[in-house]
């Protein structure tokens, strides 16, 4: 894929001073996670990870606590360096970067978003906001004013001169997203950015950063442990388990699909009325008649059961050009909402 | 010989083996411990000549002004009261001197001990190394030093700093490498993922992160300076410690009263004033420092 903004192959990260050891350990002998630890002392973060993430889209990665989710994105800008394996962002090789190159990829091109949002508390807003351009030595003046338009962006202006314990946690984690916009960067990392939120807060955030998104055309790699949080926000979804990816989606493919009892798991409490989509659950018309309500291929659950209301004889789907393509019995749509 | 009692002959002859290395050294290396003492000879005499020469009400307004501007008004009472009460005791000069060494030791620990700190915080090989040295410093009994401290760098004020130093290193080495490593995490690595160089990342955050345990360790740092100040009058270091040392001497219990009470005001006033330059602009209320105290006054003034 040559558009990719994001590609990692085959990357694998042990933790520990064993780890070279342990690699070679699990790749002939293919040790679990806890055998490499009880072994070696050693911890698998990440086990043979690859996946591309294309320009403008959001891809969540989601997992269990310690399913080594915050380990694989920190490889992408190499807070973290990868045991093997090889990362390439924006067309250029990471792991192999040297040093300048390295800082210079981080303060441009990749912007980052943490879980507990690490604001330093001894500076202002401001001083936060324009870190990585100060950094770069940017005169102060430019400074201010990118981080003015970043934190305006956020509806935080005003604020620039206050610091971050002056402010609600709400408003400190508007402060991070403005920090990682503010050299405005192509890539977007977020390590789990709104966990540490109340429901409301929560929702009027991935709204305003759906929004954003959708504007500025950066590609994001969204780290989430909450499924509908996923689901809301990600063009793929790629679900992680024991340092593994397990599967790799669009959320309509992972919930309709899960490829083992972990995903099954986690999609047992979606609701689908609105991830399902007429074109995977129509049969084939096989010569019947065409019913005169129909649906477009595109059309969601929740409006295919609408058609079954009054009466209950099957739903015909059309294609753009409303020519028949296939049929929905009722059966079929109560089956695909169950799940 | 007698079977018995074999210890009365001394086999390993320790103190010889010292005494001739101390000799060796002293015979050959004497320069350098004279170089050694050039940098301390030169703040020290700055300082003092500063502190003494000036006009007492003069130096006492200055020190009333830094406590007032480092702790807040209550503060600068505090340094009055205690500073006049030095100088009408009679013991003025002497506490100047005390304090230009104080201040000596403070600069020299600071600028060593600090950067110490930080190499140790960074690698812990060398932390390893360091951690043993610094408890040998404090646990061997300063009187044990005293005299190859003498006989490499003779007697006098210089020297004393000299001891004073050594004695009084430890505790802002340990609370800068403290400091530093308490520095959460997520700060350092936010500041890499922006693009930060380690140095960048050490003096932008780690530092000021890390200052408040700093300003501790230096805190402790003059303490133990002080608490110095009798046991180095012993190779005729001047100053407080000397009255008190005089005192004990004469068995003039009002000499020794007096340098004992000096010593007491000084240590409340120095303490005080670092221990307030520790708090960071945070617990203040994000006052900047020069929002408040005597400067802040003047800046409302002149802007008025
Ligand atoms: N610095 C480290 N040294 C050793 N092991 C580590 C380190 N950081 C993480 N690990 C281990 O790597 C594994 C994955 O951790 P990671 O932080 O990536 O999980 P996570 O999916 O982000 O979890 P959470 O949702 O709790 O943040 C865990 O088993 C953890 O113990
Ligand atoms: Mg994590």
């Amino acid at each position: 894929m040559s558009e990719a903004q994001i590609e990692c192959r085959d990357l694998w990260k042990i933790y520990g001073k064993r780890s070279d050891e342990a690699m070679k350990a699990v790749l002939t002998e293919g040790l679990s996670k806890d055998e490499v630890r009880d072994r070696f002392g050693c911890v698998l973060g990440v086990r043979n990870a690859s996946f591309s993430v294309s320009k403008g889209e959001i891809f969540c990665i989601m997992g269990l606590s310690g399913s080594g989710k915050s380990t694989l994105v920190r490889h992408v800008n190499r807070l973290i360096e990868p045991t093997s394996g090889e990362i390439h962002v924006a067309g250029r090789r990471v792991d192999t970067m040297a040093e300048d190159a390295l800082r210079q990829l981080r303060a441009e091109t990749i912007g980052m978003v943490f879980q507990h949002m690490a604001l330093w508390p001894h500076r202002t807003l401001g001083e936060n906001v324009g870190f990585g351009l100060e950094v770069r030595g940017v005169a102060l003046p430019e400074r201010r004013k990118s981080a003015e338009a970043a934190l305006a962006a956020m509806e935080l202006s005003g604020w620039i001169d206050h610091y971050p314990d002056q402010l609600s946690g709400g408003m400190q984690q508007r402060v991070g997203l403005a920090r990682a916009l503010a050299a405005d960067p192509e890539i977007l990392l977020m390590d789990e950015p709104f966990s540490a939120l109340d429901p409301l807060i929560r929702r009027q955030l991935q709204d305003q950063f759906l929004n954003l998104s959708t504007h500025m055309d950066k590609t994001t790699l969204f780290i989430t442990h909450d499924l509908d949080e996923a689901i809301r926000m990600g063009d793929h979804i790629a679900i992680m388990n024991d340092g593994e990816i397990v599967q790799i989606g669009t959320p309509e493919e992972i919930v309709t699909n899960p490829v083992d009892d972990y995903v099954a798991d986690f999609v047992k409490g979606i609701s689908r009325v609105s991830l399902v989509r007429a074109e995977t659950i129509m049969e084939p018309m096989n010569g019947r008649a065409h019913t005169p309500k129909h649906v477009r291929t595109d059309a969601e659950l929740g409006e295919i059961i609408d058609n079954f209301m009054d009466d209950q004889s099957p739903v015909t789907v059309v294609d753009p050009e409303k020519a028949p393509v296939g049929l929905i019995t009722i059966k079929a749509a109560l089956t695909a909402l169950r799940g | 010989m007698d079977l018995w009692n074999i210890f009365d002959t001394e086999w390993i002859p320790v103190g010889t083996w010292v005494e001739s290395a101390l000799q060796w050294v002293v015979v050959n290396f004497r320069f350098i411990f004279q170089a050694i003492k050039v940098p301390f000879d030169l703040v020290l005499t700055a300082l003092e000549d500063g502190l003494t020469q000036a006009p007492d009400l003069l130096v006492l307004a200055i020190i009333i002004l830094i406590a007032w501007q480092a702790g807040g008004r209550k503060l600068g009472l505090i340094a009055a009261a205690c500073m006049t009460a030095i100088g009408l005791m009679g013991a003025w000069e002497e506490s100047m001197t005390t304090l230009s060494i104080v201040l000596t030791c403070v600069v020299f620990c600071s600028l060593i001990g600090i950067p110490l700190g930080v190499i140790a915080a960074k690698r812990d090989r060398f932390w390893m190394v360091l951690q043993p040295l610094l408890d040998l410093m404090q646990t061997i009994p300063s009187f044990v030093y005293l005299v190859p401290i003498v006989m490499l760098f003779s007697i006098g004020n210089v020297s004393g700093v000299i001891v004073t130093f050594i004695y009084a290193l430890p505790p802002v080495v340990r609370l800068t490498n403290l400091g530093i490593r308490q520095v959460r995490p997520d700060m350092v690595e936010a500041a890499r993922a922006f693009g930060a160089s380690n140095r960048q990342t050490l003096y932008k955050v780690e530092l000021p992160l890390a200052m408040p345990t700093i300003m501790a360790g230096v805190n402790q740092t003059i303490m133990m300076a002080l608490s110095m100040v009798v046991v180095s009058s012993m190779i005729s270091v001047t100053g407080l410690g000397q009255m008190v040392l005089r005192g004990i001497g004469r068995l003039d219990m009002g000499l020794a009263t007096v340098g004992g009470l000096g010593i007491v005001f000084l240590a409340i006033v120095i303490d005080r004033v670092s221990q307030s330059f520790g708090t960071s602009s945070r617990a203040r209320n994000h006052q900047k420092w020069y929002e408040t105290g005597p400067v802040g006054a003047v800046r409302t003034l002149v802007r008025k």
